[in-house]
């Protein structure tokens, strides 16, 4: 189910089946939504990579054990900020036990990076105490150089 | 040309061997797999491969994708070959200055210069 591309949502919560075409398709409606909304490139390119970072988390590691199940993304688009959410049915986890993956010794380790990408891209991010669902929000006016 | 289902075009140069992705955006998982199945079987042909993987159509990549460059590196550390990535967008390469791999791959602004430091 996807909005006609010339209309893409500002405001929506969806259930996102772990679909390659489906996530690209959902992935382009926000970042649709927020090139309308007067975000610059380098701010979509940020937004796209903590979105594919946080539904890439979601399906790998949340429904790591639930291959079939649905992750839900909810977004909301002003022309002042973006906020996502993006929730699984998984066990959580605890952000802060993830290891620096900068550290030397991690270096050359092929994982780990998303969570980081995410805070940096981010104006912030925040789990739930669970650790299944993050929000996140992209202000305009802190991100702006 | 490169074949109907490769993600890749190679060409191969005084012995160095020269990648392009087909896709602008390297992302989706499967995607990724399969890329790095291609690049690492290309690897797997050549004793002590020298390699330039070169980013002029990327736009978008993810972390995904840098753990399967990282995995590319360490197979060529284990084959004593050598690897330099070139002509990265300036997005992107703020990308693996923020993860710190700018530290662990050689990065060039062309594959000229990349295939160049090979000779």
């Amino acid at each position: 189910m996807t909005a006609p591309s010339s209309q893409p949502r500002t405001d929506a919560d969806i259930a996102l089946d772990n679909e390659p075409e489906a996530i690209r398709t959902t992935q382009d409606e926000i970042l649709k939504a927020a090139a309308d909304a007067g975000y610059a490139e380098a701010a979509c390119f940020a937004i796209r990579l903590a979105l594919e970072e946080a539904i890439y988390n979601a399906f790998r590691h949340g429904h790591k054990e639930l291959p079939h199940e649905p992750v839900r993304v909810a977004w909301r688009i002003t022309d002042q900020r973006i906020d996502l959410a993006i929730e699984d049915k998984g066990p959580g986890f605890e952000p802060e036990a993830v290891p620096d993956p900068t550290s030397e010794e991690r270096l050359e380790l092929p994982h780990g990076r998303g969570l980081m990408l995410m805070r940096a891209y981010m104006t912030s991010i925040e789990y739930n105490d669970k650790g299944n669902r993050v929000e996140m929000v992209f202000d305009k006016a802190t991100q702006t150089p | 040309m490169a074949q109907a289902d490769t993600r890749l075009r190679v060409r191969k140069e005084d012995d160095v061997v020269h990648v392009e992705f087909v896709d602008r955006n390297i992302l989706d998982e499967a995607n990724i797999q399969r890329i790095g199945e291609e690049i690492l079987a290309l690897i797997e042909t050549e004793s002590e491969p020298r390699l330039v993987i070169s980013f002029s159509n990327v736009d978008h990549l993810s972390s995904a994708a840098l753990g399967t460059l990282i995995t590319i590196h360490n197979k060529m550390k284990a084959k004593s070959g050598s690897l330099r990535l070139a002509n990265i967008d300036p997005q992107i390469y703020e990308v693996f200055v923020i993860t710190k791999l700018n530290k662990l791959f050689e990065i060039h602004d062309t594959s000229e210069n990349a295939i160049a430091s090979l000779k």
